[in-house]
């Protein structure tokens, strides 16, 4: 299993913070999530729905010739925890080379220290966001 | 002295019109003593994107469930939490939240277990608040600690153990999940671990009424007309029904609970918490699958 400089970014950030600010870090990075270009912003139905996660999040990914991954991801503002999750993502696991996200240890998040804070059906969206970025790499992988 | 209903003629025809409140009534009166406005959303960040002024947050999650048994917190602990929020047993409290104040109902019936006096609902909840473009910000509240006082927890009147549920055979159930969940189809998904259930389908003779029917697209309440047609013309409920709605953890179940019990006035209903995630995965339970209530066990 691998992990990533950005994991191991966010993982510090989360830990630096005593349990009852890490809220306001998952906040945070909610907000720091890039919009969608406008290739995809003006085409969703290029994007696939996590059907893990309970609001609506849509994701995309794309590898480059040398197999590094680009990802996509879009959540509504009005889930900020949802939103939150797939930024840590896209920190994580965006602009690394394939193999590294294939191999990515999604226990990373255990080590957030989180897990009693947010409901099990959040982590369960965040697990499903990983799942389709894994299986979207495998079947584009050059 | 409760703090004064509202008089609003949309709310006509509910049974206790004073379980309501509309975002023009909260946005008039925000601020005044004896009346505190508290957010409760699925979203346990929401809050802090922006709130109505002066609202406090209720966390769901963290702050009303007992940290180690599947249970609630107890009379010392309520007692604690509201003081620390600045409740005053006396207080009129105003919830509010996301998803059609599913949230919000949650926790009235929470509080209702406490007995706390005077709760409303402010009518389409944190969604239509903003739609109508009204205030919000991010400053912390910080109301002045009180001094709650401790209640015993009563959960003989509103709430549903599995054995309740087994003794109520015969009388109406209402299963408020959504149709993949009462039929059974839905419990596991592809690659994924399932939804903390080891079966699917429903409670035999339970009727399914999934919650979100009885709201409109703003996410207010449907009108009382509408709600007879959805409860008691085709669900069969009436003023002398017994009645024990459930979902999976018992949040969906809480919104049927706020509807049957305030806006159609009847006078028993209990909400089974436990739901499906307990009764789907008991041993030795009766489980019946598809769309069809199914019969009430004979020798169970």
């Amino acid at each position: 299993m691998s992990t990533t400089l950005g994991a191991q970014e966010i993982i510090a950030a989360f830990k630096e913070v005593p349990a009852n600010m890490r809220l306001e870090v998952l906040l945070e990075y909610s907000q720091a999530l890039p919009e969608l270009p406008i290739r995809y912003a003006d085409h969703p139905e290029l994007l696939e729905r996590v059907e893990e996660c309970q609001s609506p999040v849509f994701l995309f990914v794309e590898l480059d010739a040398s197999n590094k991954v680009n990802i996509f991801l879009t959540a509504p503002d009005e889930a900020p925890t949802t939103k939150g999750f797939a930024s840590l993502l896209f920190s994580s696991l965006n602009d690394e080379p394939a193999p590294t996200v294939l191999g990515f240890d999604e226990s990373f998040v255990d080590e957030l220290g989180i897990t009693d804070l947010v409901s099990p059906l959040r982590i369960r969206g965040l697990h499903g966001m990983l799942m389709r970025i894994k299986r979207q790499v495998k079947e584009k992988m050059n | 002295m409760p703090y004064p209903a509202e008089t609003n003629a949309e709310f006509n025809g509910y049974a206790h019109p004073e379980a309501l409140v509309s975002t023009q009534w909260v946005e008039e009166n925000l601020g005044q003593p004896g009346l505190v406005l508290v957010e409760c959303d699925e979203d346990i960040l929401l809050y802090s994107t922006g709130h109505i002024p002066s609202a406090v947050k209720i966390d769901w999650h963290t702050e009303l469930n007992h940290p180690d048994n599947r249970d609630y917190i107890d009379g010392k602990a309520m007692a604690q939490l509201l003081s620390a929020k600045g409740i005053n047993r006396e207080d009129t409290i105003v919830l509010y939240g996301d998803k059609s104040n599913w949230w919000a109902t949650y926790a009235m019936w929470v509080f209702k277990l406490f007995g706390h006096a005077d709760i409303r609902i402010m009518n389409g909840g944190r969604a239509k608040w903003i739609a109508e473009g009204r205030e919000l910000t991010t400053e912390a509240q910080d109301r002045l600690p009180t001094n709650y006082p401790v209640i015993e927890r009563d959960d003989s009147t509103i709430r549903a153990f599995k054995d309740d549920v087994i003794q109520h055979f015969g009388k109406p159930m209402i299963d408020v999940r959504s149709l993949p969940e009462y039929t059974g189809e839905k419990l596991h998904m592809p690659d994924y671990p399932n939804e903390g259930a080891s079966r699917g389908g429903h409670i035999p003779s339970a009727r399914s009424v999934p919650w979100g029917k009885a709201v409109n697209e703003d996410q207010t309440f449907r009108s009382i007309e509408e709600l007879n047609q959805i409860y008691r013309v085709d669900a069969g409920i009436s003023d002398s029904s017994d009645v024990i709605a459930y979902c999976r953890i018992g949040e969906r179940s809480s919104h049927t609970w706020f509807v049957l019990t305030y806006l159609l006035g009847i006078p028993k209903v209990r909400n089974y918490d436990g739901s499906w995630t307990e009764w789907g995965s008991s041993v030795r339970v009766p489980i019946v699958k598809g769309e069809e209530p199914g019969a009430v066990p004979v020798s169970f």
